[in-house]
């Protein structure tokens, strides 16, 4: 295809040519040439106008996660671009491939402080995976390429292309796109053979002489379209495997071998018995402070492999035996190939005794609770069974945030979408309308807190605007109750500053346009979720929960995983 | 234990790379003694030498993520025992104490190693390359006796002692790993 044609008709011809149909953004002055062009693809382009720039961000970060696919969205320049500096921030550290791409005042105009000029390149770079500022319209196709090829290669992560205005104008004789194939400086993974041969065979030796062995199972699993690979490694070796946070979904919830969840707010079995296991095999995941907490105590008996597509993970946080380079969906075959049949029945079963002590001491308090007051637990149980386990789970961050994590149930992968490394509050609600709009066949449930509803609010007009059928329910405990948990726990129950006094939300929602309802007590729960989930559109399920409930199992702040505890009868 | 190491980086020559190597120091609290960017011996790669005084084990770290950047072609980590390398100092003295006639400002500039590079009936500029511990021993005299009135000394310029050189090689396997990938 060879025509003439502005910069911003450019951008757009070069986001068709990567596939994309969705973005996310909001307009002003330095980007208006750009949404002008876009005004003539409306019938190949959907473009979501969200209330706030941090909401486009999120919500391209949530259409990533459950599509696999990089999420592109649009701001101006100045106030525009820094308000998508929380949620490039959230996608770096959580590895989300995302193309942002900012107006910018004109070129001969950069650095005089002209009207909503920052400098949104220099402010991004700590939190970017690559940047690039365009001030000439012939160098637009080809940054748009290697934008996507970054972004999506690798370790994915956040791009940013900032397009001073005067190129958005300017003219192109002839477009001409071509993907983008190498960088000479970049190699976003290396090849496994022959290199990791070697390692590959030393893992498989450790790997079948290992008595307790463990996989820790990450994010990394899902980005590299790994899940089978994965079954069919635990399978074939009989490990048990437990998940991170952003592992949740690669596995499904009921498979024999799953665990459950790793770290701070994990199950009770992995927590446990990472200090017993002889053998740690980390697949795609990193070793954040929440799954670790102390290093120096942790997993002190354990030979450690690490399967991961990043070297600069290996050794950064734990010393491995083996690293293997290189993208998961290569090197779990090659290993699995080399590894002997094997089958670890009793220390599976050890695991299970856990879940038992946790059933008895913590699950059954928060499923089958003998209180008035509805828990977090039940109402996400409720939920997920309700949605046959099939739904996609979005949350907010807090306390809700970990109970669903803890007991929400997935059937099949890329089906859960969390703010983990960054723990952004907000992140809830636009990160919904990207995973509907990612899989708009799909029920899309968001849990969100009292406090981090409030920060994202406006975004429900975007999903009245677009008729997104996400179903939100508000986990309202009338506190920003994670911080709350720990004042009472670790700071004399000093309530200081986690109360709020909220708004009437289901008005609230109502004012939007969104249908809304509250419940309160068990006997209004069951027909309080069916009615949601019945309703055809976006409705908000107004819970009221119990005021003070923590969240347990706990490992404290600076302990070893080991001394997870069940119950605060231990913390003075 | 923290000593002196000599990070190397390799990369294309692109706008805003150094501020994307710098923040890597930055939010590491690491600071950065000395920085040199200049050309390579490959056209359009840029080699830049940045002196820290830091354990292995964060300097390791730091040029592992150095090394992932977008730009970057290479990152490798030295200590000075591997490396022959040199700085360059100039000193600004009244020329009055060369003009005197008794040669001693001469005579410690040949003893150290330096020369006159200007000279004028106003003042001298004087030259040293050596270690940081030389030219600073040379400042020290100048500015104690002879009123050295300007001290600048460059970042620092090194070459391995190793008869390998990484970078030939690594640009050789670089190709060779691109030259598989269709366009
Ligand atoms: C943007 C942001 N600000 C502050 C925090 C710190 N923080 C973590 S959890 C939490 C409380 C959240 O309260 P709420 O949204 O009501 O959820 P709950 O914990 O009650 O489920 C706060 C303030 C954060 N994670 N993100």
């Amino acid at each position: 295809m060879v025509k003439s044609v502005t910069g911003s008709q450019a951008v757009i011809l070069s986001l068709l040519e990567e596939g994309i149909d969705t973005i996310f953004g909001y307009p002003g002055g330095a980007i208006m040439p750009i949404y002008d062009a876009l005004y003539d693809y409306q019938d190949k382009i959907t473009h979501i106008l969200t209330r706030h720039e941090q909401g486009a961000v999120h919500a391209a970060e949530g259409y990533a996660k459950v599509s696999g696919k990089a999420g592109v969205c649009f701001a101006t320049s100045g106030p525009g671009a820094t308000n998508l500096i929380t949620g490039i921030a959230d996608a770096m550290i959580d590895s989300v491939p995302l193309v942002c791409i900012t107006g910018q005042v004109a070129s001969p105009m950069l650095g005089t402080d002209a009207f909503q000029e920052s400098d949104v390149v220099g402010i991004s770079m700590p939190v970017t995976k690559w940047n690039y500022q365009v001030t000439c319209a012939d160098e637009i196709p080809e940054a748009i390429a290697k934008a996507f090829y970054i972004a999506q290669s690798g370790r994915p992560g956040p791009v940013l292309l900032d397009i001073a205005k005067d190129a958005q104008f300017q003219k192109i004789d002839a477009f001409c796109y071509k993907k983008c194939r190498k960088i000479r400086s970049y190699i976003p993974e290396y090849p496994v053979e022959p290199t990791q041969t070697g390692n590959i065979k030393s893992a498989a030796a450790i790997i079948d002489a290992a008595q307790k062995p463990m996989v820790l199972l990450g994010q990394g699993v899902i980005q590299a379209q790994a899940e089978a690979e994965l079954q069919a490694f635990i399978e074939k070796t009989g490990i048990p495997a437990a998940w991170t946070l952003l592992g949740l979904s690669a596995l499904p919830t009921d498979h024999p071998l799953n665990v459950g969840m790793l770290g701070m707010h994990g199950n009770y079995g992995p927590n446990i018995k990472t200090n017993e296991a002889d053998l740690l095999i980390a697949i795609g995941m990193r070793f954040d402070d929440r799954v670790t907490s102390d290093v120096k105590s942790y997993a002190r008996h354990a030979r450690i492999i690490h399967l991961e597509i990043d070297p600069s993970e290996i050794n950064k946080i734990v010393k491995t035996d083996v690293a293997v380079l290189g993208n998961v969906k290569k090197t779990l075959p090659l290993l699995t190939a080399a590894v002997h049949k094997n089958s670890h029945d009793a220390w599976l079963a050890e695991f299970r005794a856990c879940d038992k002590i946790e059933f008895d001491s913590v699950i059954s308090k928060d499923l089958h609770p003998a209180k008035d007051g509805l828990t977090m637990g039940e109402v996400v149980r409720m939920v997920s069974e309700m949605t046959h386990d099939d739904a996609i789970l979005v949350t907010d961050v807090g306390q809700q945030q970990m109970v669903a994590a803890r007991y929400f149930r997935f059937r099949r992968s890329r089906s859960c979408v969390t703010s983990g490394g960054l723990g952004t509050m907000g992140y809830g609600l636009p990160a919904a309308i990207g995973a509907q709009l990612a899989a708009p066949d799909r029920t899309v449930v968001v849990f969100v807190g009292d406090g981090g509803f409030q920060m994202t609010v406006q975004e429900l007009g975007t999903m009245v605007q677009n008729k997104l059928p996400i179903k939100i329910i508000l986990l309202n405990n009338n506190f920003l109750g994670m911080v709350r948990q720990w004042q009472e726990l670790f700071f004399d129950k000093r309530y200081s500053f986690t109360e709020l006094q909220n708004p009437n939300f289901v008005m609230i929602a109502n004012g939007f346009g969104m249908d809304a309802h509250k419940v309160s007590h068990r006997d209004e729960l069951v027909e309080g979720v069916r009615r949601m989930l019945e309703h055809d559109g976006p409705y908000l399920l107004d819970a009221i929960v119990e005021k003070e409930d923590n969240v347990f199992p706990m490992v404290p702040a600076g302990a070893s995983v080991s001394d997870i505890l069940l119950d605060n009868s231990s913390i003075k | 234990m923290k000593k002196e190491f000599n990070i190397t980086i390799f990369s294309e020559n692109s706008i805003g790379l150094l501020n994307r190597i710098t923040i890597n120091f930055t939010r590491r609290k690491i600071n950065i003694e000395s920085l040199t960017v200049s050309a390579s011996a490959y056209q359009g790669i840029s080699k830049f030498i940045i002196v820290v005084n830091d354990t292995e084990e964060r300097v390791q770290r730091v040029v592992a993520q150095l090394d992932k950047l977008v730009d970057v072609l290479k990152a490798y980590y030295n200590t000075n025992e591997s490396l022959i390398y040199q700085e360059i100092a100039l000193y600004k003295v009244p020329s009055e104490y060369l003009l005197n006639g008794n040669n001693v400002v001469e005579t410690l500039v040949r003893e150290s190693g330096a020369r006159i590079l200007e000279i004028n009936n106003q003042y001298a500029v004087i030259e040293k390359t050596g270690h940081t511990d030389e030219t600073q021993a040379l400042f020290a005299k100048l500015s104690k006796d002879f009123n050295c009135t300007q001290f600048v000394r460059s970042g620092r310029i090194a070459i391995t002692r190793s008869p390998v050189e990484k970078l030939s090689v690594f640009l050789k396997e670089r190709d060779a790993m691109l030259s598989q990938i269709e366009d």
